[in-house]
């Protein structure tokens, strides 16, 4: 089901986490709220859950007007970076929580149960205890627990964040296989980029309480509408007021009109790519990204000097300038 | 994360360190914790079973089943049964009021709350006199009446529920109860399925210690219970009583029976802490 959210804002004492957001999320799509901590990214996510109350502004799930009903009447599933396990339940006593809250019928809570078990891989560990778990299982079985109830929007805060770099990037593909396999409207906050460029095919920039831009990954990553967007998704230099990601900086060994002076400080290899350290003529930092071949052909080394074409960088409108710093 | 389970881990963490000096202190430690333990407790409990045993077995049965002494052990236990399961409730709702609300003066409600610890029995029950006593301020009088010893052993016993549930409240995740409200559990049923099962061990802990202490309570009991045998004589007066009027004998034997109930308590506040650390993990 479609979420719309129409000019929120949330105020938490002295601190305005929202001002008069609004986002749409396709109904079936995989939506990240992408942005660094204090953005109001998480706030935004527990308004739509209902755990918070707006100031100002509506919530509506697949059209429906839901701005003042609380979360149990919302049909939402909400799934928490720290996972909160019912410590005192086994994992099948977790994950049928919900449906006994229903009152499901005995036989129709226990297959349920047992399928949530198999499709999150837990089949085996339906006696053990929450603290009997590993996270990245922990964080499966709140999933369970959550799509027990048949949510029809599905929001998850930072759900990989407390976990390793190795069961992380597991349990991503995991949940983009499970998303495209069972369909439901997801949105997901994280403050990883790289996390949001994988696993969601819409990406909402969050900062200082505003979205900045809503694309696609690529839309968002290739044009970006704001100084902060861009520097955001990845890495970029600053050259005046131009910004260029390392990658769009070409490297020569001869001038050509409207190239600059470089003299290489370092060359460091990172496997397929090879990222140079440079230093401009007037002193500042510049730094590029080419292909292990690319540096190989221009014979790359440390003190050498190239010449180096910035053409590509981009200068953004004071006025989102100011209003990302506002 | 309770109390218990961090004790382990703060167990866990200040275990000697290898070293023979080591070796030696830990050795010596134990040696000072068990003659103190021995001089200060052990020793005047076994001084006391030896008192009473001295009596025979006799003695012991015709002393604890004499009507005056019957009358006042079930009378002690009744009340003590009693004010406990009333300060589980009303501590535990103390406990939630000061962990979840914001009023003004709730610092001051909370330090008001260890009150009975701090303040001499006696003087307690002085107090309690003075406003339930025959010259009420405001017309209540319970004194010489078993209302009167519940009301001194729920002013003495109030801060042991509250105070062992207050920090497993603080400790609670919130997420947790968020995430049964978004399953679609309701308020009430959230607190009956999440909040107290979490809290019961606290609960039942705190109150086993108050019961413990209710069984022995004398200060507080002892002015406004007017010690009227077999209607408000507890048996710490009962106890007093024997050995004010020379028949030390009898005391022990009394002294005996009280112990081995509040030993029972100890055992199962113990069972308690242990079930609750296989909850935590």
């Amino acid at each position: 089901m479609s979420i719309t959210v129409d000019r929120v804002s949330k105020r938490f004492e002295r601190f305005q986490a929202l001002k008069e957001v609004s986002l749409e999320v396709p109904s079936g799509s995989l939506t990240a709220l992408l942005g660094p901590s204090g953005s109001g990214k998480s706030t935004l996510l527990r308004v739509i859950a209902g755990l918070e109350t707006p100031d100002e502004g509506e919530v509506s799930i697949g059209g429906e007007r839901v701005t003042h009903l609380p979360p149990q009447k919302r049909g939402v599933g909400f799934v928490f970076q720290h996972y909160a396990p019912f410590k005192h339940m086994t994992v099948w006593e977790n994950v049928a929580f919900g449906l006994k809250v229903r009152r499901l019928p005995k036989p129709e809570i226990h297959r349920r149960v047992r399928e949530l078990l198999e499709l999150v891989q837990l089949e085996g560990w339906a006696k053990h205890y929450p603290s009997q778990l590993s996270g990245g299982q922990r964080q499966r079985m709140a999933l369970a627990r959550t799509l027990a109830v048949e949510p029809s929007v599905l929001l998850l805060d930072e759900p990989f964040g407390a976990l390793d770099a190795q069961v992380r990037s597991d349990l991503r593909r995991w949940l983009r296989r499970l998303h495209d396999e069972i369909g439901v409207t997801t949105v997901l906050v994280t403050h990883d980029q790289e996390e949001a460029m994988e696993v969601a095919d819409r990406i909402a920039v969050m900062h200082q309480g505003r979205i900045e831009q809503t694309g696609m990954p690529s839309e968002v990553y290739d044009h970006p509408e704001s100084e902060f967007v861009m520097a955001f998704l990845g890495r970029v230099n600053r050259l005046g007021g131009a910004l260029i990601r390392p990658h769009d900086v070409s490297i020569l060994s001869r001038p050509t009109p409207g190239t600059r002076e470089a003299m290489i400080e370092r060359v460091v290899h990172l496997g397929f790519e090879v990222r140079v350290e440079m230093l401009l003529g007037d002193g500042s930092p510049l730094c590029a990204q080419l292909s292990r071949d690319e540096a190989a052909f221009l014979d790359l080394r440390q003190g050498r000097i190239v010449y180096v074409d910035v053409g590509a960088g981009r200068t953004f409108e004071p006025s989102q300038l100011h209003r990302a710093a506002s | 994360m309770a109390l218990s389970s961090r004790l382990a881990a703060a167990e866990s963490r200040s275990r000697p360190r290898g070293g023979e000096r080591g070796a030696a202190a830990a050795v010596l430690a134990r040696g000072v914790v068990t003659s103190y333990l021995g001089l200060v407790v052990l020793i005047p409990l076994a001084a006391l079973l030896w008192r009473s045993a001295a009596s025979g077995y006799d003695r012991f049965v015709s002393t604890v089943t004499s009507p005056e002494v019957l009358a006042s052990i079930q009378l002690t236990i009744l009340l003590s049964l009693g004010t406990t399961a009333l300060n589980a409730l009303a501590g535990t709702l103390i406990a939630w009021v000061l962990v979840r609300d914001s009023f003004p003066g709730k610092r001051l409600v909370d330090s008001v709350i260890d009150l009975p610890f701090a303040i001499p029995t006696v003087v307690a029950g002085l107090t309690l006199l003075a406003l339930y006593g025959p010259r009420s301020p405001i017309g209540v009088d319970v004194a010489y009446t078993k209302a009167g010893v519940g009301l001194a052993l729920l002013f003495v016993t109030l801060p042991f529920v509250v105070r062992s549930v207050q920090p497993v409240l603080l400790e609670m995740d919130r997420e947790v109860e968020e995430a049964a409200a978004s399953l679609g559990a309701s308020g009430a049923e959230t607190f009956r399925r999440i909040v107290l099962p979490s809290l019961l061990p606290a609960i039942l802990s705190g109150a086993s210690l108050g019961f413990a202490r209710s069984l022995g309570e004398f200060g507080a009991v002892v002015l406004i219970s007017g010690n009227v045998p077999f209607r408000t004589e507890v048996v710490a007066v009962t106890i007093f009583g024997r050995v004010e009027s020379g028949d030390v004998g009898g005391a022990a034997v009394i002294s005996v029976v009280l112990l081995l109930l509040s030993g029972l308590v100890l055992l199962m506040t113990d069972g308690l802490r242990r079930w609750r650390l296989v909850c935590d993990g």
